[in-house]
């Protein structure tokens, strides 16, 4: 196994066109311990954290870009990306361990393409966009367009992501994350639920539920939406978000979690994120009506 | 800040809690807290552990291991191995001697077994080959290619598949020992029973009888450090082995029955130990190591990954429980019928008759029958883990204590002190209590700050208590004087919970002199006498008695060179303060120094060794209260508070008699909450790592708070119990206890994960 460290985004580009049985990394927390369980090692292995554009969390004009080998302790610690985004600055906090987010990377998170990755969940809920490096050019895809099965991306090969792009949220928005181990860290998902809420008063103007560990990928649940939007927050809309979110699951029985527990407590994560997520974005409408 | 800028704040900071808890205050240095001689090589990383060993020339060894539960080996063949590129040696079955017709002992037949598979594999992770290559690369890649012809067997995974009528059997020509041919089981190697007065009576006077079934599950060790060896054989047929043990003395014995090697021929060096637990009182590369050493004419190193750490060391056993026990309406117990079925693993051997012996040893109940069976599966023999077999029963018997109490609106802690056992009762194992501080544990909690405060939304508080034996034992200690006068104290016994140090302070106390300056250390198997496995919670107790018998001698011999040096009669000399002294004052006082400076014209060297096989260990009792909190959604548990008490007879060093009760209870919340083996259908272990093993993590857990009662042994000279293995036996009972306070639900099988939590909560609303 060869291992190299190109610079720039074309040198990483034409090391991969040069040898197709390579694998692209950032902090290699999927990738080492896969390769010491046994799986087959690839003819060279691609350290993408030396190329500037993969690394930097940076604001210009409305958009967060955030580079996809950046540690995810360097975002978790930027204070103006965690008060747009708590609940997605929760998803990453969340992974591992302080160690393992020193390493830890937005891009590896997203291309292990687990059902379980914590930040995957609160990207899709926040309508997060990559930057696709690719032989033929950038393209730029919405995050829910990469992960198409456990394991699997719809990148080509020699393909990887450069960045991530969130916009701001808009007014009296924010999200939440929360997922159930059985342990307090250190842990993979049981179920992860992420929610952002957009409110007006006491009103849901805007909602978006995801849901992670319960499906082949994370997964979007629109029936929790529509009964959320219109409503005031009702004990029986929140019932409807925990039904829906609960209907929306199609979990598998592993050692981690049974298809019942999956189900029944995806429910619960599902409203305990939008009740979070909203009580964040009243407190942001306070914020931006004072300033 | 130098060390012993460390040293001194580290002392004064620790004195008044020392002072309020312990009653050292008739000692000078027991009962302090000076930092482990151990404490700056560990935390720089300086300490030399099992695999850090590294000699000139050296090769890395490899093992192969089955992939099948339970298997015939046809054919092996190792050719293809042997001539790949770097390898020195290739090992099998063929390789080792047949035990069976040699006299040897059931155990170390099992054992030669377990380490290397001869006619058949017993359990996925079941050694079949090992190779010694030029790098580890090259030896996995050698052991892949060994091909191995299986004829496969259905194999059995739980108690009750074990079992049950026509189950495969792992041993065919076992004679089960204890039961009847009539009543024969499939699987089940032997019948342990322990019965005392009359159960229809005892039942017949009781006002309240519950009977519940239980479940556990095996569980490992954890320990951090996985298990290492380096072997050295050379060309005279001497060889040296470096090892992390609880006991090298043990690891020598084992390795050469297993070998056929001279005892003697080979000598074992003790490394630093990372956790053992039990689970390192026995052999798994040792002897692979030698012997491929042997073969290579090279120093062959072994270490085990994680997974191979999970799939073939030493879990201790899984059981199936039934508790069913009686009481009068005032509380008193009438009765107990204890059926215990514990898994050994691939060989005899659970800890089944501890437990039988342990079950209701806390009490004292006229009538009782416990009986025990030990069954083989196709799974890792077991190990000795932490009071083996005690915590499983006490889970099951505090269980149903609790809804005795329950049922009989009595406190838990009333109903406990009612039955305690106390000096003078007949143990349900057998022999007379003498003083035992059961009781002192039970009022400790009463009266603690814990069990008076009240209990938030969602959360419940249950109470457990435990008992193990503690034993004696074989020890050697050497107390050697330097020439400068300083001390250096030699012993054969593995310190894996801070066992230098209370060496250091007896020797201290004994002599005098500041812990400080005294050198405390273990030896190897050709350099100090014997000692038994550091295991039983035995070294503070069994070691440090002989290093306070060879202290005392020592004093003696102090004396007697103060008195040819003031040529004096030996009778006019006393040792005070570290010091020889004239009894009338007429000399100025000699230090051990001055005595050491003139030890060429007192006799010589100034050393003694002290060797014997201490008897009279004293029982250890543990009670605790547990306060947790459940989320009633999703089934997950928060430990919120947490004390234990415990009785050590004598603290020597308090932090780590803290340490072990600490240390137990968070390996008890453990095996309570979420420790388990998850295995599939063809037999091979689904969770080998510590993810998704799951010890807890440090979040996982409050401060474990201690409160050390002292009832000091009175067969021990500074009154010292064990105090390492009591403290993990009432958890799991504690926290079911609290789980069924804070729920409504009693669950009975381990371990109580959120999704069986979430289970009987829903049943309950549905
Ligand atoms: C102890 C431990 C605990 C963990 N806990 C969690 C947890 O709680 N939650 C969680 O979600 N995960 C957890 N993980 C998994 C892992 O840490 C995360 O998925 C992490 O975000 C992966 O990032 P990385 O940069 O280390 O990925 P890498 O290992 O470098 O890469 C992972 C995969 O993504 C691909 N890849 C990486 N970067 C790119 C890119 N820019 N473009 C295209 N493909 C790319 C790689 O080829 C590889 O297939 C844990 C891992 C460990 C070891």
């Amino acid at each position: 196994m060869r291992y190299s460290a190109p610079t720039t985004v074309d040198e990483a580009l034409a090391t991969l066109t040069a040898e197709p049985n390579a694998r692209v990394f950032a902090g290699a927390t999927d990738l080492i311990p896969q390769l010491r369980s046994g799986r087959p090692e690839p003819a060279l292995i691609v350290d993408l954290k030396r190329i500037d554009r993969l690394r930097g969390v940076t604001l210009t004009d409305a958009t967060w870009t955030i580079g996809a080998a950046t540690p995810t302790s360097h975002l978790t610690r930027n204070a103006g990306f965690a008060a747009d985004f708590p609940g997605l600055t929760e998803a990453a906090g969340l992974i591992g361990s302080d160690q393992i987010q020193n390493r830890s990377s937005l891009g590896g998170n997203l291309c292990n393409a687990s059902p379980a990755a914590d930040s995957v969940p609160a990207l899709i809920a926040n309508d997060a966009r990559v930057v696709v490096a690719s032989a033929s050019g950038e393209r730029v895809v919405r995050v829910d367009g990469i992960t198409i099965g456990p394991g699997a991306t719809s990148l080509a090969p020699g393909e990887f992501i450069i960045e991530f792009q969130l916009d701001r949220p808009a007014a009296s928005t924010s999200d939440a994350y929360l997922r159930m181990i059985p342990r307090t860290e250190m842990d993979i998902a049981v179920v992860g639920a992420a929610a952002r809420i957009t409110t007006d008063g006491g009103l849901c103007t805007g909602a978006t539920i995801v849901l992670g560990a319960v499906a082949p990928i994370a997964t979007r649940v629109n029936d929790a939406e529509t009964a959320l939007v219109g409503s005031t927050f009702t004990d029986d809309a929140l019932a409807a978000v925990a039904a829906a979110a609960s209907a929306a699951c199609d979990p598998i029985d592993d050692k981690r979690g049974t298809i019942a527990y999956r189900r029944q407590v995806a429910g619960v994560l599902a409203r305990r994120a939008v009740a979070l997520a909203r009580m964040r974005s009243t407190a942001s409408s306070n914020e931006s009506s004072q300033t | 800040m130098t060390a012993t800028d460390q040293t001194a704040t580290k002392q004064t900071a620790t004195e008044q809690t020392t002072t309020e808890q312990t009653a050292a205050a008739a000692y000078k240095w027991v009962g302090t807290r000076p930092v482990r001689p151990d404490g700056v090589d560990k935390v720089t990383g300086k300490a030399q552990f099992g695999a850090d060993r590294v000699l000139p020339g050296m090769l890395e060894g490899v093992v192969a291991r089955s992939p099948h539960a339970h298997a015939r080996i046809v054919s092996i063949d190792t050719t293809a191995a042997a001539a790949m590129p770097g390898v020195h040696a290739v090992i099998t079955g063929a390789d080792f001697p047949d035990l069976s017709d040699s006299g040897a002992s059931a155990d170390d037949v099992s054992r030669s077994r377990n380490v290397m598979a001869r006619d058949k594999v017993l359990y996925v992770g079941h050694v079949v080959a090992a190779v010694a290559a030029q790098t580890r690369r090259q030896a996995r890649a050698a052991a892949d290619a060994i091909v191995v012809e299986y004829d496969v067997l259905d194999h059995v995974l739980t108690l009750d598949q074990a079992t049950a009528d026509g189950a495969p059997l792992l041993h065919p020509e076992m004679v089960a020992r204890g039961i009847d041919p009539e009543d024969a089981r499939p699987n089940t190697a032997s019948r342990v029973a322990h019965e005392r007065g009359d159960l229809d009576v005892g039942f017949a006077n009781a006002d309240v009888i519950i009977e519940r079934s239980f479940t556990t599950q095996a569980v490992h060790q954890g320990y951090i450090e996985p298990h290492a060896a380096v072997a050295d054989v050379t060309r005279d047929g001497r060889a040296e082995l470096w090892c992390s043990s609880q006991g090298h003395f043990a690891i020598r014995s084992m390795s050469t029955t297993v070998l056929g090697w001279e005892l003697s021929d080979v000598k074992v060096t003790p490394a630093e130990i990372g956790g053992g637990f039990g689970g390192k009182t026995t052999i798994y590369l040792e002897p692979l190591s030698l012997l491929l050493s042997q073969r290579s004419g090279r120093p062959v190193r072994m270490v085990m990954d994680r997974n191979e750490v999970f799939t073939a060391s030493g879990p201790t056993s899984g059981s199936n429980i039934r508790v069913k026990l009686g009481a009068t309406a005032a509380g008193a117990l009438t009765a107990a019928d204890i059926m215990l079925e514990y898994e050994a693993g691939a060989f005899p051997g659970s800890p089944v008759g501890a437990a039988a012996m342990t079950a209701i040893a806390c009490y004292d109940v006229p009538n009782f029958s416990v009986v025990g069976f030990d069954v083989v599966l196709n799974r890792p023999k077991t190990a000795a883990y932490r009071a083996p077999g005690a915590p499983a029963a006490a889970f099951a018997v505090e269980s149903v204590l609790d809804e005795v109490a329950r049922e009989l609106s009595i406190d838990p802690i009333d109903l406990r002190l009612m039955n305690a056992a106390v000096e003078g009762t007949q143990a349900s194992y057998g022999p007379t209590f003498p003083r035992i501080g059961f009781v002192e544990t039970l009022e400790a909690i009463r009266h603690c700050d814990h069990y008076q405060s009240p209990l938030g939304p969602n959360q419940g508080r249950g109470i457990g208590c435990g008992f193990w034996f503690n034993v004696g034992g074989n020890s050697t200690a050497t107390v050697n004087v330097h020439e400068d006068g300083r001390l250096t104290v030699m012993t054969g016994s593995p310190d894996i919970g801070g066992s230098r140090s209370s060496m250091a302070l007896f020797a201290a106390e004994e002599l005098g002199i500041d812990v400080n300056t005294i050198q405390s250390i273990i030896g190897d198997t050709d350099t100090i006498g014997f000692a038994d496995v550091t295991g039983g919670s035995r070294v503070t107790l069994s070691t440090g008695a002989a290093v306070i018998e060879a202290c005392r001698e020592m004093r003696e011999d102090l004396c007697r060179r103060a008195a040819l040096m003031w040529d004096v009669d030996r009778d006019l000399v006393e040792w005070v303060d570290g010091r020889a002294q004239h009894v009338d004052r007429t000399e100025t006082p000699l230090s051990l120094a001055d005595v050491a400076a003139k030890a060429g014209r007192t006799g010589g060297p100034i050393s003694v060794t002290a060797a014997m096989n201490m008897r009279g260990a004293g029982a250890g009792f543990s009670t605790q209260v547990v306060d947790v909190e459940i989320d009633p959604e999703t089934g997950q548990t928060s430990v919120v508070r947490f004390t234990t008490a415990q009785d050590a007879g004598t603290a020597i060093h308090p932090s780590y008699v803290e340490g072990q009760m600490q240390g137990g209870v968070v390996q008890g919340i453990g095996w309570a909450l979420n420790e388990t083996y998850t295995y599939r259908e063809d037999g091979s272990l689904d969770n080998d790592s510590f993810l998704d093993y799951r010890v807890p993590v440090a979040s996982d857990l409050p401060m474990i708070d201690t409160i050390i009662v002292e009832v000091p042994n009175p067969a021990h000279p500074y009154g010292v119990r064990g105090v390492g293995e009591v403290g993990i036996v009432p958890t799991m009972g504690a926290v079911a206890n609290a789980i069924h306070d804070a729920i409504g639900h009693r669950l009975c099988d381990l371990p109580m994960s959120p999704m069986r939590i979430l289970d009987a909560i829903n049943q309950g609303n549905g």
